[in-house]
């Protein structure tokens, strides 16, 4: 009988691996288990074109023409419920199970939500297509948004809401945003493209409470001020799609926890994209990585793992870009606390520079605003500057 | 025809960007000149910032690569092929004729 791999999670990193599986000669059964109704699409334009209303439903699908070659067995609109590792068969809402020989975790993550605001209309999480169609719904109508987090969302949401014409204030309980990804000074150099464009920035404050009945009505923070708002957009993180494997005897930590190579602890599991927290030799800890590369080139290497090929791990440069405001920032590499960054082109004021972030004198990250032509070499060099961990 | 630029102008290895009615990015390929459109298929990409390895152009965005001679993606994320355009040398200066594909079909 013919083997069958099941991959749970149709989205980028599912996707990903589906066609990595054929990539890599396995002609078994391949099942697309996911829970949307909707083929895959890609979240990035969400919060950008899409939003704003220039990309439409078909320039954000995922599928290209040549995947019909591919010949998979969507199980669309189904939740996988659990995971039995003895039988490894994945288990769904609707009371059926498939049985697989190998199993391609990949259920990424959800947005979190404010506590509170259950119930209240105008309020709205950024995550999935129909979340990003009553977002933009909701937003033709309005006038205030109040956005809850300067994070990825909530920065692009701010940007693409300002060139829809609203009225926008944005409120983050850290004194600096994007500090983490970006460090305090950068974070602050990017966070100030949203008092270029008239946005009002709200930082070290949290929101106490939303304010109105039915309908959210206004934002109060932490200090007392009322923010009045037709909309408000939550943006405060996500949480990794792991409840289900609670009692799977998959190991979890923050995301289903897996060596370099995509390995879980259960033999024939594997796990990719955003729920999956990787071991990284240089950070010597698991690292959940939260952005669309990862998705998309993780998988060749856990699948491998699956098909049972070894070879050294893979020692991957990060990349994220995002767009805000009509200026391009692009990073790429592992920053931590200490390192230093150095404008190498351009200059913070102008918006539009290349920095590189130094630790001992050796370049180990880099950001760029509108430098993409320099930022590609450089991130370039850094992937060339990678020992592959043996 | 369009003037891009003179030949010494763009080396082996470099490209530039042509403002056109799209605009086109021209390569040059240890000597040889191409000309692909500069807006990548995926998303708002310059492809005239990308990376040039041998005759393919990686995109600096999400790193969908085009053959720079017949247009075509090697994978995703982008679906469709880039148009080629025929380029000319005369003279020390480098045309391209936007409409004509590489090949010379117009
Ligand atoms: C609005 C937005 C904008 C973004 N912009 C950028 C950007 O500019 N740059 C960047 O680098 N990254 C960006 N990202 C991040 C990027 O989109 C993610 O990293 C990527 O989508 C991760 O892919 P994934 O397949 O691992 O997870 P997801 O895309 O989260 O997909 C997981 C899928 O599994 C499904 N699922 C979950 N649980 C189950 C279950 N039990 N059974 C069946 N199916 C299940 C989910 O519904 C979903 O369809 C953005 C994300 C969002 C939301
Ligand atoms: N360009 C990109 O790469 C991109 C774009 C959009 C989304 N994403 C991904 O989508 C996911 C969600 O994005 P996100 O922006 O929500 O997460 P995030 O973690 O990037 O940012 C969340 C922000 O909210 C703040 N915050 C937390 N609780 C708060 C509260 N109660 N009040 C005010 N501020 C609060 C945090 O300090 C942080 O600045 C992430 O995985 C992100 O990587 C990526
Ligand atoms: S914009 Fe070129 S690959 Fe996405």
């Amino acid at each position: 009988m013919s083997s069958t791999i099941a991959v749970v999670g149709a989205s980028l990193a599912g996707l990903s691996a589906a066609r990595a599986l054929r990539d890599q000669s396995y002609d078994g059964r391949i099942v697309v288990i996911g829970d949307e109704v909707h083929a895959p699409y890609d979240r990035p334009p969400l919060s950008k074109d899409f939003l704003a209303g220039t990309a439409s439903l078909e320039d954000i699908a995922l599928g290209a023409p040549d995947d019909e070659d591919l010949g998979l067995e969507w199980r669309l609109q189904t939740t996988a419920v659990g995971l039995d590792h003895l039988s490894r068969s994945v288990q769904l809402d609707d009371g059926s199970e498939v049985r697989a020989d190998g199993v391609v975790l990949a259920t990424g993550a959800r947005a979190r939500r404010l506590p509170g605001s259950e119930g209240l209309g105008g309020v709205h999480v950024l995550r999935s297509l129909d979340d990003a169609i009553a977002l933009r719904e909701d937003l033709a109508a309005a006038g205030r948004l109040v956005v809850v987090g300067a994070g990825f969302i909530g920065a692009e949401v701010a940007a693409t809401a300002r060139k829809l014409g609203l009225e926008v204030t944005v409120v983050e309980t850290q004194p600096i945003p994007l500090a983490g990804p970006l460090g305090a000074d950068m974070g602050a150099v990017c966070a100030g493209l949203h008092g270029d464009h008239g946005t009002r920035l709200l930082t070290g404050t949290g929101v106490a409470r939303l304010v109105g009945t039915g309908r959210v009505e206004a934002v109060e923070l932490t200090d007392g001020t009322r923010l009045p708002a037709d909309v408000v957009v939550v943006g405060i993180g996500a949480t990794p799609n792991i409840e289900w494997l609670a009692h799977s005897g998959v190991a979890l930590g923050n995301g289903v926890l897996t060596d370099a190579r995509g390995a879980t602890n259960i033999p024939g599991v594997v796990a990719v994209g955003d729920c999956a927290a990787a071991w990284s030799a240089a950070a010597e800890r698991h690292v959940r990585i939260e952005h669309w590369t990862n998705a998309l080139e993780q998988p060749a290497t856990a699948v491998a793992t699956l098909l049972g090929a070894g070879g050294p791990a893979p020692t991957p440069v990060p990349y994220f870009w995002s767009d805000q405001y009509g200026a391009r920032i692009q990073f790429a590499g592992s920053r931590r606390e200490g390192d230093v960054a150095r404008v190498v082109e351009g200059s913070c004021a102008d918006r539009s520079f290349l920095v590189v972030y130094e630790r001992d004198e050796r370049p180990v990250a880099v950001l760029g605003m509108n430098q993409p032509r320099l930022f590609t070499r450089w991130r370039r060099q850094l992937r060339a500057a990678v020992p592959t961990a043996s | 025809m369009i003037p891009v630029c003179p030949t010494t102008a763009l080396p082996p290895g470099e490209a530039t960007r042509v403002e056109a009615d799209e605009p086109i990015a021209v390569f040059n390929v240890d000597g040889e000149f191409y000309a692909i459109d500069d807006t990548c298929t995926h998303q708002d990409a310059s492809l005239a910032d990308g990376w040039l390895d041998g005759c393919a152009v990686e995109c600096p965005l999400h790193a969908s690569c085009f053959d720079l001679r017949t247009g075509k993606v090697s994978g995703p994320p982008a679906k469709t092929p880039v148009r080629t355009h025929r380029v000319v040398v005369q003279d020390g200066m480098v045309y391209v004729q936007p409409g004509t594909t590489a090949d010379g079909v117009a």
